[in-house]
């Protein structure tokens, strides 16, 4: 029997529940982006924006996914900026299986992959649907639910960003409200997007009774592998979304694209929870909790509401009630306990 | 093209790494060092950031030798520091600082318990030089000029070599077999020690002897006085006197019932609590600002408080009769001065204690063409801590600064690495001391909540009553942790942020020790990985600059 030493018995590590790895803590302990020999399913070169918040989610959730499939695994891609960033003809960044069809037909692309994965005696062989919020929540929403409703064998994820950004940031059915979009103009009287419009995926994607939905950001890396890794885990239709900052389409610094996924989550506008078949099981909670405005205020495509002299204090109480009634409803605020 | 591609492809299938997007930057990111707050506001100039990361792995031995390369005395400082280093501490703006004496002086216990030593690497040079004192200074500086291989002499006055470590500092504060056995584990590195030998003549160990240079570190041991009318005396002793009885080994001083100390300094504060041990009822300060303005530490008057010391604040002493002191009462002025209100009081003491500062016995330096005295009765020094005769330095107490431990280890170190660079006919240059790692350059939401960890202390009873240590030693465990707290301001401890958080994958991991690299190939310059770095290594410069 081997001494205990202190070194087993002390188990605060500064960072290590928040940073990417840590030197001090196990290698398993560790996530999948501090290894070496992650996969790097979109490896160097690829044209997203400085500071993309779509390239890095799709890198971390891919890479957990690869890992949890031992390298077995198909994805398919919405058309959308993953898409175009990732392959401009003839290059690709993709270092795994990879299949672009249409905008809209990501879901049905990927249960016919499976379809045939099975009948070649392949079934092992796991498929990942993704595509961002314009591909999921508008496009490609019949497909999607469809694939829901079969329950088909396939890991959806949508990189959320809030519009349809690589056609020149049009309003999608995930814009927020008040933001300023090409087709939502911070002009009149309300400038932006109109309050009481958008459709909430993952509350549609529960409401179909699938084994998992998920929320997830890029800001919290150890919770979005650990959600992507239970998603794997099972069988059926499964869905993450996954919030995505995009530094072009929100008007923010190219540096605070964590810090902006980050404070939606510390300020209650974007739950971070897990739920099984149709059930809240798990909410992640707020750390430090911010106002809506220490959110707001960092994003161009929100600068009408803070115009010096004429600050819309009404509107932005409003994106507070929003705030609000998520920590209310998904039971944000209180002890935190590891993903 | 060599092979016929299918119907309606022109080009054949290729990465996205032929496509440097390295060449979209504006801004680069570079990784530095930054100067941790702790490193910069220690006088010993230790490398406290970079010994505590060794400790937060659990390599407390090369902790230790980290320590060593600045200070010899881990177990010594750990206990006697004041701790500017804590002070500075930017964890202190997160929750507290890191108990960073705490820390030091567990490694100080693992080395004794270990038996480790000090890295010994360099060649004999032949060059002897002289060190009168061995208090911090002259240790330290012993100590550092050994290790660059010179040949070194101590020459001490007194019977027992540690200085103001062993004749001003209270056991209870520091117990003397730490100090013993730190200051052997300098000798044993082959420092000659002579004790109970005055130096009385510098030019004749030059000439006579052959030294080749000579650190004179005597310390400033004679204690201020002033005068007070007396009109039948009363007993009336200095502070040093007393503490230096104290380690002298025969009877302890007689002080009556009760004693008044005079003065508001760490020294009065050390023998109102070193009275309360001896056993008088009443134990008093005297001084003549408020505890605002005193100039010990909080921590040595709270301390003082709680086994039992009374004080009164802004109060000087008018005379004596016999047994009664007269004190008058005093208010701060708007500029911070004490005043005197006309009111008095009077207190009664057997015994009054005079702790009003100490001051330098230069008598044996009088002689030495080119040293200066300066008005105030220490000794002036260039930047290289050279006095005017060449070749002869000074430090510690006898030259103008602070008036510590830690103060006078630094000398040692310093003046060790002046007297080198003389010896070899150079001027030594301090390295460039790179920017601060400042509280602006941490990102505090990595770090997680961590209160300190508290060392016990002995209970008040046994406080009041004998001379055992108070304050007591962290386990490994809280040691561990404790360690674990460091931020590591300004210098990458590998946690893999930056290679975790790049877009575009344009951070190269290097493997344990080794850090990171950018790969600018690609690196598009979004300046990521330096906000997200948890500990300000990372900065972004200009494109060209």
């Amino acid at each position: 029997m081997s001494e205990e030493t202190a070194l087993q018995r002390v188990k605060f590590y500064q960072t290590g529940t928040h940073t990417v790895g840590n030197r001090l803590m196990d290698e398993e302990a560790r996530s999948v982006q501090s290894s070496i020999d992650r996969s790097n399913a979109i490896t160097s070169g690829h044209r997203a924006c400085q500071g993309c918040g779509e390239a890095l989610g799709a890198r971390f959730a891919l890479d957990a996914a690869m890992r949890s499939a031992e390298g077995n695994l198909v994805a398919v891609n919405a058309t959308g900026c993953l898409e175009v960033f990732t392959t401009p003809y003839p290059e690709t960044s993709w270092q795994v299986p990879w299949l672009h069809s249409l905008f809209g037909n990501a879901p049905a692309v990927a249960t016919g992959v499976a379809a045939a994965m099975r009948r070649k005696g392949r079934a092992a062989t796991k498929v990942i649907a993704q595509g961002g919020d314009g591909g999921t929540t508008d496009i490609g929403f019949g497909c999607l639910s469809g694939m829901f409703e079969r329950n088909d064998d396939v890991l959806y994820i949508c990189y959320d960003n809030q519009a349809y950004m690589n056609t020149g940031v049009q309003r999608s059915s995930a814009t927020p409200p008040a933001a300023r979009t090409a087709t939502t103009p911070a002009v009149g009287d309300a400038p932006g997007n109109v309050f009481g419009t958008g459709k909430n995926m993952p509350l549609i994607a529960m409401a179909h009774n699938i084994p998992y939905v998920a929320t997830a950001t890029v800001a919290d890396l150890h919770d979005l592998e650990v959600k992507v890794t239970r998603a794997m885990s099972m069988s059926g239709s499964r869905y993450i979304h996954v919030l995505v900052t995009c530094p072009l389409g929100w008007g923010s610094a190219t540096n605070h694209t964590i810090l902006l996924a980050r404070l939606a989550v510390e300020s209650g506008l974007f739950p971070l929870f897990e739920a099984e078949h149709g059930a809240v099981v798990r909410t992640q909670k707020i750390r430090r909790k911010v106002p809506v405005e220490d959110y707001l205020k960092l994003q161009k495509r929100f600068a009408h509401l803070f115009k010096k002299g004429a600050e819309d204090t009404d509107r932005i109480a409003a994106i507070q009630r929003m705030a609000d009634a998520n920590i209310d409803r998904f039971d944000l605020l209180g002890e935190r306990t590891a993903p | 093209m060599t092979h016929e591609l299918p119907f309606a492809i022109t080009l054949d299938p290729s990465t996205s790494l032929a496509n440097k997007t390295g060449s979209w930057r504006t801004e680069r990111p570079v990784y530095l060092d930054r100067l941790p707050p702790c490193n910069n506001a220690c006088p010993a100039g230790e490398n406290i950031q970079k010994w505590l990361f060794h400790a937060e792995e659990g390599d407390y031995e090369q902790a230790f030798q980290v320590i060593m390369e600045d200070n010899p005395m881990p177990g010594v400082m750990g206990r006697v520091c004041y701790h500017t280093c804590e002070t500075a501490c930017n964890r202190g703006q997160l929750d507290e600082p890191v108990a960073i004496h705490a820390i030091e002086r567990f490694l100080g216990r693992m080395a004794f318990e270990k038996g480790w030593k000090p890295v010994m690497s360099a060649q004999d040079t032949g060059k002897r030089v002289l060190v009168v004192g061995a208090g911090p200074s002259g240790l330290s500086a012993a100590y550092h000029l050994r290790r660059f291989g010179h040949d070194v002499t101590i020459r001490e006055a007194g019977p027992m070599a540690g200085g103001m470590m062993r004749f001003g500092i209270p056991k209870y504060r520091l117990p003397r077999d730490v100090l013993d056995y730190e200051i052997q584990r300098i000798l044993d590195t082959g420092v000659k020690l002579e004790l109970n030998t005055k130096v009385e003549d510098i030019e004749a160990a030059f000439a006579d002897e052959g030294f080749d240079a000579v650190f004179v570190a005597v310390g400033a041991h004679l204690a201020k006085r002033i005068d007070i009318p007396a009109h039948a005396a009363g007993k009336i002793l200095d502070a040093v006197s007393v503490l230096k009885e104290m380690e002298s080994g025969g009877e302890p001083p007689k002080l009556g019932r009760r004693v008044i100390v005079y003065g508001g300094g760490n020294t009065a504060m050390d023998v109102a609590r070193t009275a309360k041990r001896l056993g008088v009822d009443e134990s008093m300060i005297v001084y003549r600002r408020s505890r605002k303005e005193m100039p010990a530490h909080d921590f040595e008057a709270t301390e003082a408080e709680d086994e039992g010391v009374l004080m009164h604040w802004l109060r000087t002493i008018k005379d004596i009769d016999g047994t009664s002191v007269t004190v008058e009462k005093m208010v701060i002025d708007e500029n911070g001065r004490p005043q005197p209100t006309g009111e008095f009081e009077t207190i009664e003491a057997d015994t009054l204690i005079l702790a009003l500062g100490q001051d330098v016995d230069t008598s044996f330096l009088e002689k030495v063409d080119g040293v200066e005295i300066a008005r105030d009765g220490v000794v002036t020094v260039n930047k290289q801590m050279m006095t005017g005769r060449k070749g002869l330095f000074a430090g510690g107490d006898m030259v103008p600064a602070e008036r510590t431990v830690t103060v006078g280890v630094g000398h040692g170190k310093k003046a060790a690495r002046n007297i080198d660079a003389w010896l070899c006919g150079e001027t030594y240059q301090a390295s460039q001391k790179p920017e601060l790692a400042a509280f602006e350059n941490i990102n505090p939401w990595y770090y997680d909540d961590a209160p300190q960890s508290k060392q016990d202390q002995l209970d008040p009873v046994r406080r009041q009553t004998g001379f055992e240590e108070v304050l007591k030693g962290l386990t490994e465990d809280n040691a561990l942790y404790e360690a674990r707290r460091c931020l590591s301001c300004g210098n990458c401890f590998e946690c893999d942020n930056c290679y975790g958080i790049c877009p575009d994958n344009a951070v190269v991991k290097l493997g344990p020790g080794n850090r990171f690299e950018f790969n600018y190939d690609y690196c598009k310059g979004c300046g990521l990985c330096a906000l997200e770095c948890p500990c300000g290594a990372i900065k972004m410069v200009k494109e060209g600059s």
